[in-house]
């Protein structure tokens, strides 16, 4: 490789990629794990197959230590069961794993989030009964918000999804900030950290507010800070994400092919 | 005490479906009863209250056909494909007819399903404080422990009047096996005041299976064979999802016109799931 010339990831990786690549490496080894389809699937099982080889997969509709194969399209794949050490029904799922505080980190996505990492899934506009977009709604997020011990956010920035008011706050970050998360009752930490297509977001430690703490190669922070609906604040020592390796990117890659040939 | 009669689907709907019923037509993604969904349609059942955690295409389908009065659900997408456009109309735009709305998170939905399940009048659970569902959702309310004094959310029990779920086997007695992921199925035919069954076939005698769980007979009304019934969802053991089609219902819901042709050519105007089946087969829309 040229070392001399200026860096395009896009000639090497995907903003998805580097998503996925990202929020895999915040999943160590031995973790319990509850995982959503898409980006979150992705990253849960490229940690399991890198170097979380002890992380337990759980998804929503029942599949306790899933080791898929090929990666699901819906959350009850027959493939997440194939391989799973246990398949419980979904109220043991919500009761006995979520809401016991037997899951260590959850997977979370939205439709908007605010500066507070609070989630919107539910509706897009003032009139819950005829809105702007109705979306598929809460689902599992809510449970997994108020009692997963950490949280991963992974949502694509942008001044539309990153918003100064939810439309609707389906599941609860870290509420108006400071310690109203905690004054709610629930047991969990809440978002740890935010993972976008142009960089890491995680919460001040005593205001709560979502910082900007490193940006994916590539990224200015003028593109970090145009595609946030409020002014972001930044870290003092705002770090650049550590690019892809090979070995992320193999494995990532050979999922996806596995998937596809399955697929068709 | 009930005991199922093995009969066919078109007299289970018609005799244990009534319109305005409460109905709850379950299956976490595996096991969706697609066969007595479409029945429900092509005997044109009106003003039903729709129960289910995740409505997905049959949802879509009863509710374009103006089955639907109502709908008490916690997501409502096409599984990794989008929205559920007919879903989506009815609420956005009141089409073809205005859909109330009950909505709920997965953890409350399945947690009314097990008082329900219980006979208990509510359930109880740590979720919901801080967000906008209780603002938008009459069941949902705070309730304190009389022990410890925490304040927690209760949600009132689901008995819906008929529960419709797929599964894989029944015997002769009219006992039900399923296995694989076997999501709320048992909580919704044991919170419901009847129960329907679709199975891929009726055999002699089960084979014990990994995780799997039997339906005695007394807590089912009327079992009926209808293979692949669940499709485009899937019976573990019997055939896979075919994902092919959940993406190829997109653009058909999508569009008014396009679906109110598919509703017709495909449900009204085949005389019962074995008939659409072939249809849609001998079309190349089937795909396992």
């Amino acid at each position: 490789m040229n070392r001399d010339r200026s860096y395009t990831p896009e000639d090497e990786y995907t903003p998805d990629e580097m998503m996925a690549v990202a929020a895999s490496r915040e999943i160590s080894d031995g973790v319990v794990c509850f995982v959503g389809i898409g980006l979150p699937s992705e990253a849960a099982n490229l940690a399991r197959l890198t170097h979380a080889p002890g992380a337990t997969l759980i998804y929503e509709s029942g599949t306790v230590g899933a080791k898929p194969a090929v990666l699901p399209l819906s959350i009850g794949d027959g493939e997440l069961a194939e391989h799973a050490d246990s398949v419980v029904s979904v109220p043991e799922i919500f009761n006995y794993w979520l809401q016991a505080g037997r899951v260590d980190v959850g997977f979370l996505g939205a439709a908007q989030i605010d500066r507070y990492a609070n989630l919107n899934s539910t509706v897009i506009g003032d009139d819950y009964g005829h809105p702007k977009v109705r979306l598929p709604g809460a689902g599992g997020a809510p449970e997994i918000a108020a009692s997963a011990h950490e949280v991963i956010v992974m949502l694509r920035q942008s001044p539309r999804s990153f918003v100064g008011q939810l439309g609707f706050v389906t599941s609860v970050g870290h509420a108006a900030g400071g310690d109203s998360r905690q004054k709610l009752g629930y047991p969990g930490g809440g978002p740890g950290v935010v993972i976008t297509d142009r960089g890491v977001l995680r919460p001040d430690p005593d205001t709560k507010e979502l910082t900007l703490v490193a940006l994916h190669p590539g990224v200015t922070l003028d593109k970090a800070k145009e595609a946030t609906g409020w002014n972001l604040a930044v870290a003092d020592d705002l770090q650049r994400t550590r690019p892809p390796t090979e070995t992320e990117l193999s494995v990532l890659r050979d999922l996806r092919r596995r998937t596809g040939a399955r697929n068709g | 005490m009930k005991s199922a009669g093995i009969t066919t689907l078109t007299e289970a709907v018609g005799e244990l479906v009534k319109n305005g019923d409460e109905v709850a037509l379950e299956g976490f993604t595996h096991l969706i009863p697609t066969a007595a969904a479409h029945e429900i349609i092509r005997q044109r059942k009106r003003d039903l209250t729709l129960v289910r955690m995740t409505p997905d295409l049959i949802y879509d389908q009863m509710i374009g056909s103006g089955c639907a009065r109502k709908l008490v659900f916690s997501w409502g997408g096409n599984p990794g494909v989008g929205s559920l456009h007919r879903f989506r109309e009815a609420v956005e735009k009141d089409y073809p007819h205005a859909l109330e709305i009950e909505e709920h998170s997965h953890a409350g939905m399945a947690n009314r399903y097990v008082a329900g399940a219980s006979g208990l009048p509510f359930a109880v659970l740590r979720g919901y404080v801080g967000t906008d569902l209780p603002k938008v959702t009459r069941t949902i309310a705070p309730v304190t422990c009389p022990f410890t004094g925490e304040r927690l959310m209760a949600v009132p029990a689901l008995n819906p009047d008929v529960a419709i779920v797929h599964a894989q086997q029944a015997d002769a007695s009219g006992n039900v096996h399923l296995w694989g992921i076997t999501g709320i199925q048992k909580e919704a035919v044991m919170s419901a005041k009847r129960a329907i069954v679709t199975v891929e076939e009726v055999v002699e005698s089960f084979e014990p299976r990994p995780f799997g769980i039997v339906l005695p007979s007394v807590v089912v009304d009327a079992v009926c064979e209808v293979p692949k019934g669940a499709h485009p969802s899937y019976a573990h053991g019997y055939y896979n999802r075919d994902n092919a089609f959940y993406e190829a219902w997109d653009p058909v819901g999508r569009d008014r016109q396009r679906f109110s042709s598919w509703m017709q050519r495909y449900v009204h105007s085949t005389k019962d799931y074995a008939e659409y089946l072939d249809l849609i087969a001998s079309e190349g829309q089937v795909r396992t």
